[in-house]
């Protein structure tokens, strides 16, 4: 897909009309199209060029690029680190901010910083619990939890002003992304929790891993009797699971993932079984695909991101298009005209 | 304490009469109240909230109670003491991802919220971000200003109930 506008890589797109962003993520979701996100473990490092090498991994298949912020409560390169390196080649990171690190004074900080970077989109996130995580002892802050982030950051960008009322002299121009988790409890009350969502600002929602397409076609379905269906774009979790043993640990340490007893036994009595696991993640990225009411899939592949290209290629759910990377367009960028850019 | 938490939530609607119910008498009970510094009364309720509640709800004394609108179950007690609902890691029994022993505070949320009438509307409510100065003051005697000085801005100023006092 490419924008008659196409800006130069690193800079931003001119905002559209009913559009909050300059970013092409939003572009992608509301121009109705198909969108994959991918996610980056951001590294224990502080050389830019291994921010630069995981992206490159995606390169062709992903519109948006999550950067994760102290995934699991371990140390990694800040998600804000990630976004900045990114934006400056032209990706479209998601910046990821959880509310376990950081009060509502660091977190507004944050927001205005990113965007002056070029990051158009935030996912707000409540966060995992520092138990979790390498380090222990850490005093958890979570001043915020997820949905008062997303009135706050809502409140930055649509009434300019800090939550203490203090006027911006420019507003954020930010997509806002919330979390959901459809495979997690009270099940009933998951739909209207999302609505909470939606009402504090998310605008579009990545899930947790949804194994089980049953629990997330009742969700879904709860989500359309509720009338939210159409208020929100919705980018379902998928991933591929590397062996039986590798999705049983996952199923019994990480908190809120179900996967169901047969693809386990399916795993197990497969020959290669991470072969299985992808195969078993281009089938329900395509009996996502197929379901109304989402608009893209969220590849979660830890450390098997070199796989992401071969399972969104073979579930064909881009349908021909190539998603933009640097020097995807190598006849040189489309014009860009001075008052598009003051537009922007 | 647990396991009384635990039965709260299970009596969340008998407790929510009961609440209204105490509600209703502080109200009453306000002009006597303002005889007294409002900084002796602030204390004295406080200390008697903090009994209670600690007792009933492990209420944390954050200032801003919303147990009404929670099925009776206090958020505070969730280790990332979320306001607007359970975060993704609840376990498939329900319990919490920080504290397995413990059921998730919002798993109770919900259970209390449908015994409650108007409960789960309740829940749809957005709560905003815990105001940390509160921490330790009383909210019964909030929740019992904020009820006065809204009657008396639906009763016109000047009308004679205010002539009267």
């Amino acid at each position: 897909m490419k924008f008659v506008d196409e800006p130069i890589a690193g800079h931003p797109l001119p905002i559209l009309p009913g559009h909050v962003s300059p970013g092409r993520f939003e572009r992608v979701l509301r121009a109705g199209v198909f969108a994959v996100t991918a996610e980056l473990a951001p590294p224990d490092s502080a050389d830019p060029e291994e921010v630069y090498a995981r992206a490159r991994i995606f390169d062709g298949y992903v519109d948006a690029i999550n950067a994760t912020d102290g995934s699991g409560a371990n140390c990694h390169m800040s998600s804000m680190g990630v976004c900045s390196l990114l934006t400056r080649v032209g990706y479209a990171p998601i910046l990821q901010i959880s509310c376990r690190d950081r009060n509502r004074i660091g977190i507004q900080g944050d927001i205005l910083g990113a965007s002056a970077m070029g990051v158009c989109n935030i996912l707000c996130l409540t966060g995992d619990g520092v138990q979790a995580g390498d380090h222990p002892q850490a005093k958890p802050v979570f001043d915020l939890d997820s949905v008062s982030l997303l009135g706050l950051a809502r409140t930055l960008r649509d009434e300019q002003r800090f939550q203490s009322g203090r006027k911006l002299t420019k507003a954020p121009r930010v997509f806002l992304g919330a979390a959901e988790n459809p495979s997690g409890p009270p099940y009933d009350w998951r739909a209207m929790r999302l609505i909470k969502k939606i009402d504090a600002g998310a605008q579009f929602i990545q899930t947790q891993f949804c194994y089980d397409t049953l629990l997330l076609k009742s969700f879904l379905q709860k989500l359309e009797d509720l009338g939210a269906a159409d208020r929100v774009f919705l980018l379902v979790g998928v991933g591929p699971l590397r062996s039986a043993k590798a999705a049983e640990w996952m199923r019994q340490n990480v908190p809120g993932i179900h996967i169901p007893d047969a693809l386990i036994t399916r795993l197990r009595g497969a020959e290669d079984p991470a072969r299985e696991g992808r195969n078993i993640c281009i089938e329900l990225i395509q009996q996502v695909h197929a379901m109304k009411g989402v608009h893209g899939v969220h590849v979660m592949a830890y450390r098997q991101e070199e796989s992401v290209a071969e399972v969104i290629d073979k579930s064909s759910v881009l349908a021909g298009r190539t998603p933009w990377y640097p020097g995807r367009d190598c006849q040189g960028p489309a014009e860009v005209s001075t008052a598009d850019r003051a537009a922007s | 304490m647990y396991r009384m938490r635990l039965w709260s939530v299970r009596h969340a609607r008998g407790l929510n009469q009961l609440y209204r119910g105490l509600e209703n008498v502080l109200v009453m009970l306000q002009p006597l109240l303002r005889r007294f510094s409002e900084h002796r009364v602030e204390r004295s309720l406080a200390a008697v909230e903090r009994q209670i509640k600690g007792f009933m709800f492990g209420c944390q004394m954050c200032g801003q109670c919303v147990l009404s609108s929670t099925g009776m179950s206090c958020p505070m007690n969730c280790p990332k003491q979320l306001r607007n609902g359970p975060c993704g890691g609840v376990r498939a029994n329900g319990y919490c991802e920080v504290s397995p022993e413990m059921k998730c505070v919002w798993v109770s949320a919900w259970e209390g919220s449908q015994r409650i009438p108007g409960g789960i509307d309740a829940l749809r409510g957005v709560q905003f971000a815990v105001d940390h100065r509160l921490q330790g003051s009383s909210s019964w005697l909030r929740a019992v200003n904020e009820r006065v000085s809204a009657a008396a801005r639906s009763t016109r100023p000047g009308a004679s109930r205010a002539g009267a006092r």
